[in-house]
């Protein structure tokens, strides 16, 4: 579906960067642990199975009134921190004359259930001792109001608009890792084409969830009773969910100008389909079509991806990523767990932050997947393939 | 961006802003009134109501026991989720019937698609209880028996891209499809994404579609504690009072909209009916509150001037407004406060009508599912009426196409959608590209 770039179409600077996750919060932070090759899992409160859990976070920093963070639940607390932390970076926040007309598309899921109000019930319906009113009664008197709004994926938007002010168009996209490729692609094709001016992009996980963690059994996607980086994962695989917050600000190179804004990379093109995935190799096949759309300029460069450690999908991107061997491969799911819709946003923004500080991150692989990458790479590509569907890629460039 | 074709000798139809005219040439709708267009349009102008008490599931313990669900499809296994999806398909296939567009399955462009958020609903959660084979149990136990393959098709249904995956396969959708959450505010977001993408001339064609089939106990629950819904329950048909002194909340309510939007250029050179045309489209976000709006009115008065200036229309031009009107008592007067103050001495000349008096709220789908309408109204110039409008408010002077259908000239619809979380769309449809 992606033309190419059409005459006229404006040049796009990424020119603010927020990050939290279980590494820690901030660019400096994040820098530093990938160049020392810090991991932080926990594989002992939900065990068998392992999380990537959010580093200590004062959220105080960025969703000052204690109000708003009882509004929210984790997802909603961590994407509003990253959002904060993203607008910072940009020189916007409490720039209400920016804010108001800034254009916002959150990548979002679910947010938490109850899990005591769930379990009771359970219970009781196992025990046979539930009549037909009882799911109603329970869930009338034991739910909180507000939970509903911690739940609702847009809410996640609207928290932002009112911690933050960012209040110009607002859309809540949905479907797993996809829904955060597809806020990129289309914020991308906003401003481009002028319909946009500058964008807040991004997503928000917890994956410290047993909630999530049921759902994602129900397809056996769960990696257990051992950590392993993303690509020494076995045959059946898994992925280890993680929480993160990231979020970019994304503008016109003509508005960041005019502000003054300091760029920290170029978001060149952002590719994206949806292989019906009922054969093997259709990942691969997808990710292959995919690739001459990006306009690449050489067989060399360097490559991050969100490749989620499950099979198959992740046996058809190595795949594909041998077609390439010039290109240096960094997988996010090793440091960073799965993080579902924020694992996008996650490689634009490790992309952009590798372009402004002149090096590609080392590797952190015992397979020898992943190459050292000496010299300043002018070019980095995001690959992202969903952990059942959703295949998608972005460019982003070095701006000399 | 003016460009022209054929050598330049002809310019592409375009709007005053140099951009491609968005048109509608099919259009699909299920609500509790029925299946399709026609049975839709005889019974909103005849004033009938689809609100009935819900019998798919025990109402006891809840405070609103009535909806407008739609009790003539059902799915196996009982899920929302899949009842949405199958909503989804019989508007799209209306839709796509109409246009006559593409092959068999093999529609000429992306997927725009507004949805209910998703997840795991109670009989499924019940099943998994049951299947652990213990009582006093807990996630751990859960966690046990939820993988090896026997719950696999759980993961797929309560994924968020599923009823968006499916609708791209069965109809060949292109590109990666979008599945979006804008709350009330969804279908008109949909539509909106739609033009953006055709305006671009990134697509010459776009499917629209908003759905929503989540009446189910928990939905019913949440609205309620947030006192959000009507509890006028006996009888159901009388509960929707939009701009009603005593009115007292929505209704929830079940349905679908589609629309295949395409360039006028591209409709015309397939010869295509044209249907109406998406003038302009707005959508300015509420940064107050996540349930109320701002007092003072000024993101939906912002909104409804942004469309009105997307569509370069002024306000004399509208000649009828299908009200976001669901019956809660701050959104009727906040809507009329702040059109009001948006349309001035040309407001008493705008007949108002809200189609949630006979179909209910259907929530992530009322945006797309007002649009049809809207698109109807133009057609058979005839406004639908507000039904229970027996006490007006005096607070909301607005002109209510009171209790019966009122034959009018119109040529410029304005509809409005305003959700939860700030969200603000509005869409101003006409008959015939300007």
């Amino acid at each position: 579906m992606t033309e190419p770039t059409a005459p006229g179409a404006k040049e796009v600077w990424i020119t603010g960067i927020g990050i939290v996750s279980s590494l820690g919060e901030g660019l400096d932070a994040h820098w530093d642990a990938l160049n020392q090759k810090r991991i932080n899992v926990d594989d002992k409160r939900f065990a068998p199975y392992i999380v990537h859990p959010l580093a200590p976070v004062s959220f105080d920093a960025q969703i000052p009134k204690k109000g708003d963070q009882r509004q929210m639940e984790a997802w909603q607390r961590i994407g509003t921190y990253a959002a904060g932390l993203a607008l910072d970076s940009a020189g916007v926040k409490g720039n209400q004359e920016i804010l108001g007309r800034m254009d916002m598309i959150v990548a979002a899921g679910g947010g938490e259930r109850d899990i005591a109000v769930d379990l009771a019930i359970m219970n009781a319906d196992a025990k046979g001792n539930s009549s037909p009113a009882f799911l109603n009664e329970r869930l009338m008197n034991d739910l909180r109001p507000t939970l509903f709004l911690a739940q609702l994926s847009n809410l996640l938007a609207g928290n932002i608009a009112i911690v933050h002010g960012v209040s110009g168009t607002s859309r809540t996209f949905m479907g797993e890792e996809a829904a955060s490729i597809d806020a990129a692609r289309i914020a991308l094709a906003r401003i481009e084409s002028g319909q946009s001016e500058i964008a807040l992009v991004g997503a928000a996980h917890n994956g410290e969830r047993p909630d999530l963690l049921i759902l994602y059994e129900f397809g056996d996607f769960n990696l257990t009773e051992k950590y392993a980086p993303v690509w020494q994962r076995d045959d059946k695989g898994g992925f280890a969910l993680g929480s993160a917050g990231c979020f970019l600000v994304m503008e016109s190179r003509e508005h960041a100008e005019a502000r003054g804004a300091k760029p920290y990379a170029r978001l060149t093109k952002v590719v994206a389909d949806l292989a019906q995935r009922k054969q093997a190799g259709a990942v691969t096949k997808s990710l292959e079509a995919l690739w001459p759309k990006l306009g690449v300029t050489g067989d060399t460069g360097n490559l991050i991806t969100g490749a989620t450690g499950v099979g198959p999908v992740t046996s058809e991107e190595k795949e594909f990523l041998r077609q390439h061997p010039g290109f240096a491969v960094r997988a996010t799911g090793t440091m960073f767990g799965h993080t579902l819709e924020t694992q996008f946003p996650l490689g634009l923004a490790l992309a952009a932050l590798s372009l402004s500080r002149g090096a590609l991150f080392p590797p952190n692989d015992p397979t020898g997947l992943e190459v050292e990458k000496p010299g300043v790479p002018d070019q980095i590509v995001v690959l992202g393939a969903g952990h059942w569907q959703g295949e998608g890629m972005a460019l982003v460039e070095a701006i000399k | 961006m003016r460009r022209s074709i054929d050598g330049g000798n002809m310019s592409a139809p375009r709007d005053k802003f140099g951009r491609p005219i968005v048109v509608v040439t099919g259009m699909g709708v299920v609500t509790s009134l029925g299946a399709g267009k026609k049975d839709n349009w005889t019974r909103l102008t005849a004033g009938e109501s689809g609100i009935r008490t819900v019998t798919r599931f025990p109402i006891d313990g809840l405070k609103s026991t009535m909806a407008g669900t739609v009790d003539f499809v059902s799915v196996d296994p009982v899920s929302s989720t899949g009842l949405t999806e199958q909503l989804a398909k019989l508007a799209t296939e209306e839709a796509l019937e109409q246009a006559a567009i593409g092959g068999k399955a093999d529609f000429p462009g992306p997927l725009f698609l507004a949805v209910a958020p998703v997840e795991v609903e109670w009989p499924q959660r019940l099943e998994l209880g049951r299947a652990i084979g213990k009582t006093d149990f807990g996630y751990e136990d859960m966690l046990r028996v939820s993988g090896g393959g026997r719950f696999s098709a759980f993961h797929h249904r309560f994924m968020f891209g599923s009823v968006a995956s499916h609708l791209a396969e069965t109809y060949g959708t292109k590109g990666s499809p979008i599945s979006l959450s804008t709350a009330c505010a969804s279908g008109a977001t949909a539509i909106q994404l739609g033009v953006e993408a055709i305006r671009r001339g990134d697509a010459d064609a776009a499917l629209c579609v908003a759905t929503d089939g989540s009446v189910n106990p928990e939905a019913l629950v949440r609205f309620s504690l947030l006192s959000a819904l009507s509890t006028q329950n006996d009888p159901p048909q009388a509960a929707s009072k939009p701009f009603s002194k005593n009115r007292d909340g929505f209704v929830m309510a079940e349905g679908a909209g589609a629309m295949v939007l395409e360039s006028y250029e591209s409709a015309m050179a397939r010869g295509a009916r044209i249907l109406g045309v998406v003038a302009g489209c707005g959508e300015l976000t509420d940064s107050f509150h996540r349930t109320r709006s701002s007092p003072d009115g000024k993101p939906i008065i912002g909104c409804m001037r942004k469309t009105l200036a997307d569509a370069g229309l002024e306000p004399e031009q509208i000649d009828h407004i299908n009200a976001h009107g669901t019956a809660t008592p701050e959104n009727d007067k906040m809507e009329y406060n702040t059109t009001a103050v948006v349309f001035g001495d040309h407001l008493p000349k705008i007949p108002v009508s809200s189609n949630k008096s006979m179909v209910g709220h259907t929530i992530s789908a009322a945006g797309a599912v007002e649009a049809v309408f809207s698109l109807l109204t133009l057609e058979h110039q005839r406004i639908p009426p507000t039904i229970n409008y027996e006490v007006p408010d005096p607070a909301i002077l607005f002109d209510v196409v009171a209790n019966q259908a009122r034959d009018a000239r119109v040529t410029a619809v304005m509809s409005n959608s305003f959700g939860f979380g700030g969200q603000n769309a509005s869409l101003i449809l006409t008959r015939e590209p300007a």
